[in-house]
């Protein structure tokens, strides 16, 4: 990297944690959380191309009411694989393992995460699982749906079942040690001054994620591992052919499943706090309210997995008290929506590409929210349940909050990750294009849904033929939208704008390190003397960044003069 | 970076060696918690099906052996005991004395496993491995003494059952002497004394956490239902 | 098919959709009113601080106890009447009629089979009358279906090893769809069939028309006997070494560890496939288990006989023994805790 040539730039600023060390080595053994971070970028990128594959796939065959386009056999491994890769490949990790490693321990002032090495570890445990299920895949797929209910997956499946469980079982791990590492992290290694209420929203959001993960995790892992023995081995306890209970799956498996929307929509959460409170230069309306609501999200999202066996015989007093604590799960992500929007009024807002994404968060977040409170409610989950409503639904969780989320975090970072800039204008227009595509894609599947139209299904009745063109021609749309912020980041990545250390001049500690940091993130160890997204004021400035002309430092002096 | 005289087992992101044994501690606690979550799920289907199956489980839990389980509990409740007086040794810098307890412990551990192994030789050797976990050698409950009203197929359950936790403990076994092996290497190299023995207290940690686990799989798989045996 | 004058609804003709499709709209305008309420607020805070000059800064804002607490409350009040509503609908339905006719119904992949109790067979369709409550018992021969019918808004799993029930009462003659919702495989798709509602005069002609196969409680005496039922509890349910089981379906059983039950399908296919589990009260342990030994089909036929029964009940004193007739009192020994 060569230095810009208007700026005089402290020498030890220059060396950063991308041209610390140059070759393969220093990147597939290093220990540093950032480059981590970017290992993760790139995998689970890849990742998300191949299940974005998969979803075209199934778009395509459902333009028409016919199965013409794939096999039934086919159809079922396409949408089995896109769920599996989608959900453990990309959206667990997606925030926490790439945003959450390169800022954890930026946002509050450490070095490092706490276990550097456990931390290179969990990447490589995830690529192995990773290559397992891809081998799976390749060697034939697996057509279990991404649920693997027994006894389907057990007993009556011909595909690679035991190769794509074992591909989950193992990048579980990775996530296990993603948490534990944050955990540990954010309660010990917090700077001077670093209180728990000065802590950014993000790190809330990630510390509620890593106990989701924690606790939820290991249930699935085992619980995958006896599905994988039972069909191995022809013994166990979900196949009633063998006396066992193929519901105990069903509540073992939405146990973690159910959480696991929190895994990934909690850090997408964390990543709308930061970019509404910087992007309108406000402190966050009702700090506290915001960060205890990730934590009763995370909590209360283990007592509600029950709603998921409404249809599934199981009791009726059992379903009205799952029911009960839905509705109530409800509530915390109700108070995020409306502290956000109430930290907009008399902020001054910018309209940059991330702000853009976060607003579109927040909009499409209420409607993933709302129509959960309909798979909630008993009486209308019975008619919509495993039908293009819960598709739907789940979708706007997934892609409306969750990804909108990452990749807003994603632009917002970027100048502090690549040290450079996105091109603003392609921001700008990608962000239009990916809402308007995904509206398009599955507003539609809700009515779909509400009429009847299963889910799973490779032909369906011509009656839904309309909605589910609609969806198609959003889905193009929305794939287009979201190949271009691939393009335009790769490319900024040589040819961008160099950033500046604090480009958005913003008071968080990330901001207040070299664009891009070093590998030590901070040269010397930051005190705490302010309050979270407490904005200077004029005079103080300079001090942040760069706000008069002339006075742009790369390497921005820590704490307030 | 500027260490001012620092400890050399401090790590470079760490301030001091508190904070680096705190993060420690904390860590290896977080990962029990997943632990315990871990081994739930198969607590959660035991409990279950020895509701649902009371005199299929009966039947199959007195095949067991009472005499080497029972020697097996005492075997690891010792090995407890001795890691904790490693642990204690090292904090108080006695260096033989962790030595000597931590070897003795490896070897309890390696007892454990010892007689575990006989007890799996002889439920192989009974046809009573579950499903088709050994190609060519069914499960066959014939040699178990069925209760009144027990099902083969529950009793083959709980075989499975039985394998499961009791296997997946002893892989924790395997890991836990492993453990305790390195930092067996390294306390006979002098490395752990009163201001640094963070190691050995969390392998106890987690040697403490197996054998808990034990605790509990020992009554439930062994002696719950001895009274209906005649 | 025609739709209903409301865009977006499918086609309603069971009791119970309306109440739902009720709720849906609720909920709809809840979701759309505070969807635009929060979209509004956001357009309108966007526009009107827009910021207007690079370094302005504005003034902080710690936050209002008074709005979190107006927020949290009655968006709090809104999904409890949600939850009220829904699981009132729910509740309500959870529990079949005792009049209504009862209808056993066997996924397996990829067909729906269908036995009225009159001993109709059909695959793939469902012939019901009007206005009359029909009560679906389910099971599955492989792996788990989903047998769901839009028009009424009802669907439940079908679960192999277990015996699922739900309940609808047509109001509507015309064809609807059936679906399987439950991904099974292969051809999860093509295991839908119709549901064919008709006028009740019609149905009975419909019925009458295919009236040539056994019933499923015929069928369900011949196993009793094949299976060597009979010979502990009595050719005619009256019990013996065995409990009685004339007049049992639907009865409160008393059992050895003190508990109480009503006995149901489930229980009963229970007691036949893992007879240990729940013990009546007074009888040893002896009867073995017919696990894997009978269909799904075969269970739902003898489960037909044993309910049928019910009719046998007191004033019938053909059975050997009398004092055989009330469920859980034995034969050979006593039962001093019962009644």
């Amino acid at each position: 990297m060569k230095a810009p040539e208007t700026f005089e730039i402290p020498a030890a600023a220059r060396v950063n944690y991308i041209n610390a060390q140059y070759g393969l080595k220093s990147w597939l053994l290093t220990k540093d959380h950032k480059r981590i971070a970017l290992l993760y970028l790139g995998s689970i990128t890849f990742f998300f191309f191949i299940g974005g594959l998969y979803a075209m796939m199934i778009r395509l065959e459902l333009l028409t009411p016919q199965g013409d386009f794939l096999s039934s056999t086919t159809y079922n491994k396409v949408f089995t694989q896109h769920g599996i890769i989608m959900v453990f490949f990309f959206l667990i990790p997606s925030i926490p393992a790439t945003l959450g490693n390169f800022l954890v321990p930026m946002m509050i002032g450490a070095k490092d995460l706490a276990f550097p090495r456990i931390n290179l570890l969990s990447w490589y445990i995830y690529l192995l699982g990773g290559v397992i299920t891809i081998y799976a895949l390749l060697a034939g797929g697996v057509d279990t749906g991404w649920t693997f209910y027994a006894p389907y997956s057990t007993t009556f499946s011909n595909s690679y079942v035991i190769a794509a469980g074992l591909g989950i079982f193992i990048s579980g791990f990775s996530s296990i040690l993603t948490g534990l590492n944050f955990i540990v992290t954010i309660h010990t290694m917090r700077a001077p001054g670093m209180t728990w209420f000065r802590l950014p929203l993000f790190i809330w959001a990630h510390y509620a994620t890593s106990l989701v993960m924690i606790l939820g995790t290991p249930v699935i892992a085992i619980t995958i591992l006896l599905l994988a023995f039972e069909r191995l081995a022809h013994v166990g306890i979900f196949d009633p052919a063998v006396g066992g209970d193929p519901v105990l799956f069903q509540h073992l498996f939405w146990f973690y499943s159910h959480p696991a929307v929190y895994i990934m929509v909690l850090p997408s959460m964390g990543v709308v706090s930061e970019l509404i409170a910087n992007f309108s230069r406000k402190n966050i309306f009702g700090y506290k309210f915001v960060a205890f609501s990730s934590l009763a999200i995370a909590v209360f999202g283990f007592l509600v997995w029950g709603h998921h066996l409404f249809v599934a015989s199981q009791s009726v007093y059992a379903g009205m008290i799952f029911s009960f604590l839905s509705f109530a799960v409800a509530i915390p992500s109700a108070i995020k929506v409306f502290n956000w929007t109430a930290t907009l009024y008399k902020g001054s807002i910018s309209f940059d590409t991330p702000m853009l994404y976060a607003l579109g968060f927040i909009g499409l977040f209420t409607i993933g929210g709302m129509t959960g409170l309909f798979l909630a409610s008993l009486a209308i989950d019975v008619h919509v349940s495993d039908t293009y409503f819960v598709v739907a639904h789940f979708h706007y969780i997934m892609v409306g909050g969750a990804l909108l989320g990452y990749l807003g975090g994603l632009h917002y970072w970027w100048p502090k990750i690549s040290g450079r800039m996105y091109p603003e204008g392609w921001g700008r227009f990608s962000a239009l294009v990916v809402f308007v595509g995904f509206n398009l894609t599955f507003l539609p599947q809700f009515v779909a849904g509400y009429l009847g139209m299963p889910r799973r299904y490779h032909a369906y009745p011509p009656e839904f033929q309309v909605f589910n063109v609609l969806s198609s021609a959003g889905a193009s749309i929305l794939g287009v939208g979201l190949l271009i912020p691939l393009i335009y980041l790769v490319w900024s990545m040589r040819y961008g704008k160099r950033a500046e250390a604090n480009p958005w001049h913003l008071p968080g500690l990330e901001w207040r390190t070299a664009s891009p940091p070093p590998t030590e993130n901070f040269l010397i160890t930051p005190v705490v003397t302010w309050e979270a997204y407490e904005f200077a004021p004029p005079e103080e400035m300079q001090v942040i960044g760069k706000f008069r002309e002339g006075t742009d430092l790369d390497a921005p002096i820590i704490g307030k003069s | 970076m500027e260490h001012k005289a620092s400890h050399p087992a401090l790590q470079h992101h760490f301030e001091n060696l508190e904070q680096q044994r705190e993060a420690g501690t904390l860590g290896m606690w977080v990962f029990l918690v997943t632990e315990i979550m871990f081994f739930g799920g198969m607590f959660l289907a035991y409990t279950l099906y020895r509701t649902k199956y009371p005199q299929a489980f009966a039947s199959a839990s007195n095949h067991l052996s009472l005499p080497l389980g029972t020697i097996n509990t005492g075997v690891l409740i010792l090995s407890s005991f001795t890691m904790a007086l490693a642990v204690y040794s090292a904090q108080t810098g006695k260096r033989r004395g962790q030595i000597v307890c931590l070897a003795l412990t490896l070897l309890l551990g390696l007892t454990f496993l010892g007689i575990k192994a006989i007890e799996y030789h002889d439920k192989y050797v009974d046809h009573l491995i579950p499903g088709r976990l050994i190609p060519g050698r069914p499960f066959d409950a014939s040699g178990v003494h069925l209760l009144p009203g027990a099902a083969k197929q529950n009793v083959e359950m709980f075989y499975w059952i039985y394998f499961a936790m009791t296997g997946m403990h002893a892989v924790h076994m395997i890991i836990g002497v492993g453990l305790l092996s390195v930092i067996l290497y390294f306390a006979a190299r002098g490395r752990y004394g009163p201001e640094y023995h963070n190691p050995v207290e969390i392998s106890g940690l987690y040697w403490h956490f197996v054998d808990i686990i034990w605790i509990f799989l020992f009554p439930l798989l062994y002696l719950l239902g001895r009274h209906l045996e005649h | 098919m025609q739709t209903s004058w409301i865009p977006f609804i499918p086609q309603s003709a069971s009791t119970v959709s309306g109440r739902v499709d009720a709720l849906y709209f609720y909920l709809c305008g809840v979701t759309v009113f505070f969807t635009l309420l929060i979209s509004g607020v956001l357009i309108f805070f966007v526009v009107k601080y827009r910021r207007r000059s690079p370094f302005e800064i504005p003034r902080p804002i710690a936050g209002s106890h008074k709005l979190e607490t107006i927020w949290s409350v009655i968006p709090f009040l809104i999904a409890m009447s949600m939850f009220a509503w829904g699981a009132q609908i729910y509740f309500q339905n959870s529990r079949p009629p005792k009049n209504a006719a009862e209808i056993y119904v066997v996924g397996k992949q990829w067909m729906w089979k269908i036995q009225h109790s009159t001993g109709q067979r059909e695959i793939n369709e469902l012939h019901v009358p009007v206005g009359r409550k029909i009560k679906l018992i389910m099971t599955s021969e492989d792996t788990i279906h989903d047998f769901y019918i839009p028009a009424f808004r009802i669907k439940e799993d079908v679960i192999p090893g277990r015996y699922t029930t739900q309940w609808f009462e047509a109001t509507q003659p015309g064809t609807y769809h059936l679906f399987c919702a439950e991904y099974c495989g292969m051809n999860h798709s093509g295991m839908i069939g119709s549901v064919i509602v008709m006028q009740p005069t019609e149905f009975d002609n419909w019925l009458s028309g295919n009236s040539s196969q056994q019933s499923p409680a015929v069928a369900g005496q011949q196993l009793f006997q094949s299976l060597g039922c009979v010979s502990c509890h009595g050719a005619n349910g009256e019990g013996g070494r065995g409990p009685a089981l004339a007049g049992l379906f639907g009865r409160q059983v008393f059992l050895t560890n003190g508990q109480t039950l009503i006995a149901d399908e489930g229980y009963i296919r229970e007691s036949i496939e893992n007879p240990q589990a729940k013990l009546v009260s007074g009888f040893g342990p002896i009867m073995p288990t017919f696990q894997g030994q009978v269909s799904p089909e075969q269970l739902i036929e003898i489960m037909a006989f044993i309910k049928s029964l019910q009719i046998t009940n007191p004033q019938q004193t053909t059975a050997p023994n009398p004092k055989a007739q009330t469920p859980a009192a034995p034969s050979a020994t006593p039962a001093p805790n019962k009644q």
